[in-house]
């Protein structure tokens, strides 16, 4: 049962910083654009610095 | 040195909407083109909602922007109220959906634990666990459904909201007090899954009318929003519309639309008015005579006195027969609300008499209650709640990508009980613009081709666009020619390997038409025509099948609407006015028939609203594309019985989702009231339904066949 006490917190701080990363993209408008983004990597722009 | 001027002069950001962008070349032809271009500091493209974001100094205004994507060969028009990005409906629920999917695994994963037999200690460590992840993820995922069932039950209603709030308040409560006292069960993780499964509905729902409106948003902007005014001093100055004031001589260039209602001072031109009235052919106008706000001027420039502007003009009067239509409409109850209004009592009643009835066999209050509980929870209307929401989203995805937006979820509904159709004649059976004579065109030899082509896409007068963008489907390319002129009213003017080459006006021909001469050789007369649609007649004969009857309500002259009604073998009306059609769509609905309204016209605007389901083309006016449910892009009108098919088709999905989650709810709900349901069963029930329901609405994407 000692395991758990190690395994209880990792799981949730794991879980924690997934539901983080998430709302950092929520704010940083990672979701503005999903149609654009999606489209960008097509472009080819290696010889022009945007 | 840019980088010094760039700080000197104050900066400001424009968004305009640019609806032709559609892909990513469009992207990187948009940025880079305005990359560079004095006064622009950076740009922005945001694809989903067609829109760029310009920075640029302040001496450039949204004009000029709009003239440099043009350049760019864009058509743009500036968003009103500046930044104003249309609020999107769904992310708002996200971050809830996050919180409450990650609370629900973790609870769920402790859960696991106690019912696979974690004793005493464990046990409680468990809950307690549980209760801190559970407790505060509650309360902030719960909020969207605890504001909207409060809201209700201010206004004395009740919605669906309602009984998820109470059960998902009760079961929490009574789980915290479990934990405290050291209990058996605790109900956390019914909740958070509850909650889990409701807001992944409500954000798919959310998300589908976000994806529409974006949609319907970008296709908008095709009024006048100002005139270029002309001083007594003879000077001109662009103002926008609300800045016109009766009294006013503004100067309408060809291919523009008028901002104000007035009488023509000077000049000489054919308009479009096809906007207002539905009528196809143009109508000559001269001096003295009157002229309406968004009738497009084809020809010549002319000079116009501004007599009614705003709230004034004839375009105004229509908004207004249309708002109140649109009153009406708002009246129909959605199908999931008229289920909870049944379903919320029901459930709230057989709680009740589940505590009683527990209470009068001598259980004592906490177990009487702690079944109750688990009655709400496991009626708690998780698959009830996807049921309408997934069909709509698989459905209205499936018409997107055959080209049809939805914009409302209850189109869906009203769509799949029309069995009447009124179809308007210009635009809508029509294609609405002139196009170039088929035979003439194939006639061509291939040298003429390329050199109308090269003249066409040198002018923006309708006809020469019709012409190039007909000659460039056919496959031909520009050929290059020099000293290119374009004299308004006359034609385009151009040199081509020596000789001299027009692309003008007949003179006195019958009907539209333009004549193509070739200095020395031969000279081409190419009629334009308002054609039918592609396919019009299959896709009227399957409407026939599908057991809607059709006929046609136009508002132009009879003559105009009998060829038309020859053609496709309808019966039709005309001369209709606005108001007309809004009467013709009344009296029939009083007479039980449930009428789609299929128009693209401001005139059919009041229609489109009244109408218990409608459909426009996305090359519909403003008002139309506003009034209109469902919005087709293709030219090809089988776009309708695909989408009255594909909204039949959902209800009938819809019905059998109800029926699934329903007939659940009678296999559970005697297990509850005898109290045999613990947390793992309810868990168990909740997440299968609720599959089982998602699971047949993914059937629908293939509804648009």
């Amino acid at each position: 049962m000692k395991v758990l006490g190690l395994l209880l917190p990792v799981a949730l701080l794991l879980g924690l910083g997934g539901l983080a990363a998430f709302f950092w993209a929520l704010r940083n408008g990672q979701f503005d654009d999903p149609d654009g983004d999606a489209a960008r990597i097509l472009i080819d722009d290696d010889d022009d610095e945007e | 040195m840019t980088a010094v001027s760039l700080r000197e002069e104050p900066t400001e950001t424009t968004v305009l909407a640019v609806p032709g962008m559609h892909c990513a070349g469009c992207i990187s032809r948009i940025e880079r083109g305005l990359a560079g271009r004095p006064g622009i500091v950076s740009s922005r493209v945001n694809l989903s909602a067609r829109q760029v974001t310009i920075e640029h100094f302040r001496s450039l205004k949204a004009r000029d922007l709009v003239a440099e994507l043009e350049r760019i060969g864009f058509e743009a028009e500036p968003r009103k109220g500046a930044l104003a990005a249309s609020p999107s409906q769904a992310r708002p629920l996200l971050a809830p959906l996050a919180v409450a999917g990650f609370a629900a695994m973790n609870v769920m994963l402790l859960s696991v634990s106690v019912w696979s037999g974690a004793e005493g200690s464990t046990r409680a460590l468990f809950h307690w666990v549980s209760a801190l992840i559970g407790v505060p993820a509650i309360a902030y995922a719960g909020m969207p459904f605890f504001r909207s069932a409060w809201g209700a039950l201010r206004k004395r209603r009740t919605n669906m909201d309602v009984p998820i709030s109470i059960g998902v308040v009760i079961a929490t409560a009574l789980s915290l007090y479990e934990v405290v006292t050291g209990g058996h069960d605790a109900w956390f993780d019914g909740a958070l899954m509850l909650l889990t499964f409701l807001l992944a509905g409500r954000t798919l729902d959310a998300m589908m009318r976000d994806r529409a409106r974006s949609g319907v948003d970008a296709l908008l902007g095709h009024a006048a929003q100002g005139a270029m005014v002309v001083a007594s001093d003879g000077s001109l100055a662009w103002k926008p519309a609300e800045a016109l004031a009766p009294g006013t001589v503004i100067r309408v260039a060809a291919g523009e639309r008028l901002a104000a209602d007035g009488e023509i001072l000077s000049g000489h031109s054919r308009f479009d008015q096809s906007l207002l009235t539905g009528e196809s052919a143009p109508v000559a106008g001269s001096a003295g005579d009157e002229v309406l706000a968004g009738t497009l001027n084809l020809d010549a420039p002319v000079d116009v006195r501004v007599a009614a502007t705003g709230a004034d003009t004839k375009l105004a009067e229509i908004a207004r027969l249309m708002e109140a239509a649109a009153q009406d409409r708002s009246k129909y109850v959605r199908l999931a609300d008229r289920a909870a209004r049944l379903y919320a009592p029901a459930v709230h009643t057989l709680a009740a008499l589940t505590f009683a009835g527990w209470m009068v066999a001598g259980a004592g209050w906490h177990q009487s209650l702690v079944i109750a509980i688990s009655v709400l929870i496991i009626t708690c209307p998780c698959a009830l709640g996807l049921a309408v929401p997934v069909a709509q989203v698989v459905a209205s995805g499936a018409l997107m990508r055959a080209g049809i937006m939805v914009k409302d979820g209850s189109a869906f509904e009203r769509l799949a009980r029309v069995d009447r159709a009124l179809l308007d004649k210009t635009g809508t059976l029509t294609l609405g613009r002139p196009v170039p004579d088929p035979q003439v065109l194939d006639n061509l030899p291939r040298e003429a081709a390329s050199v109308a082509l090269a003249l066409a896409s040198h002018s923006r007068h309708p006809l020469s666009r019709a012409l190039a963008a007909a000659l460039a489907a056919r496959g031909h390319a520009a050929t290059p020619i020099e000293d290119v002129a374009e004299r308004p009213g006359e034609g385009v003017f151009a040199r081509w390997s020596g000789r001299e080459v027009a692309l003008r006006r007949p003179e006195g021909a019958q009907g539209t038409a333009v004549r193509l001469s070739m200095d020395g050789g031969a000279v081409w007369q190419i009629p334009f025509a308002d054609r039918l649609r592609p396919d019009c007649h299959a896709a009227l004969a399957q409407l026939g099948e599908l057991g809607v009857d059709l006929s046609i309500v136009s508002g132009d002259h009879a003559r105009a609407v009998a060829e038309v009604a020859r053609a496709t073998g309808l019966l039709a009306q005309a001369d209709a006015r606005p108001q007309d059609k809004q009467d013709l769509i009344a009296r029939l609905q009083a007479a039980g028939r449930h009428v789609l309204m299929v128009g693209d016209g401001l005139n059919d605007g009041p229609a489109l609203a009244k109408a218990d389901a409608s459909i426009a083309p996305g090359s519909a006016s403003e008002v139309g594309l506003q009034a209109a449910d469902l919005v087709f892009v293709q030219d090809s009108l089988l776009a309708l019985p695909r989408a009255v098919r594909a909204a039949r088709a959902t209800m009938r999905v819809v019905r059998q989702n109800f029926a699934l989650a329903i007939g659940y709810n009678v296999l559970a709900v005697p297990l509850a009231i005898a109290g045999y349901v613990n947390p793992m069963i309810a868990a168990l029930a909740m997440s299968l339904s609720s599959l089982v329901v998602v699971g047949n609405s993914l059937r629908l994407t293939r509804a648009a066949r």
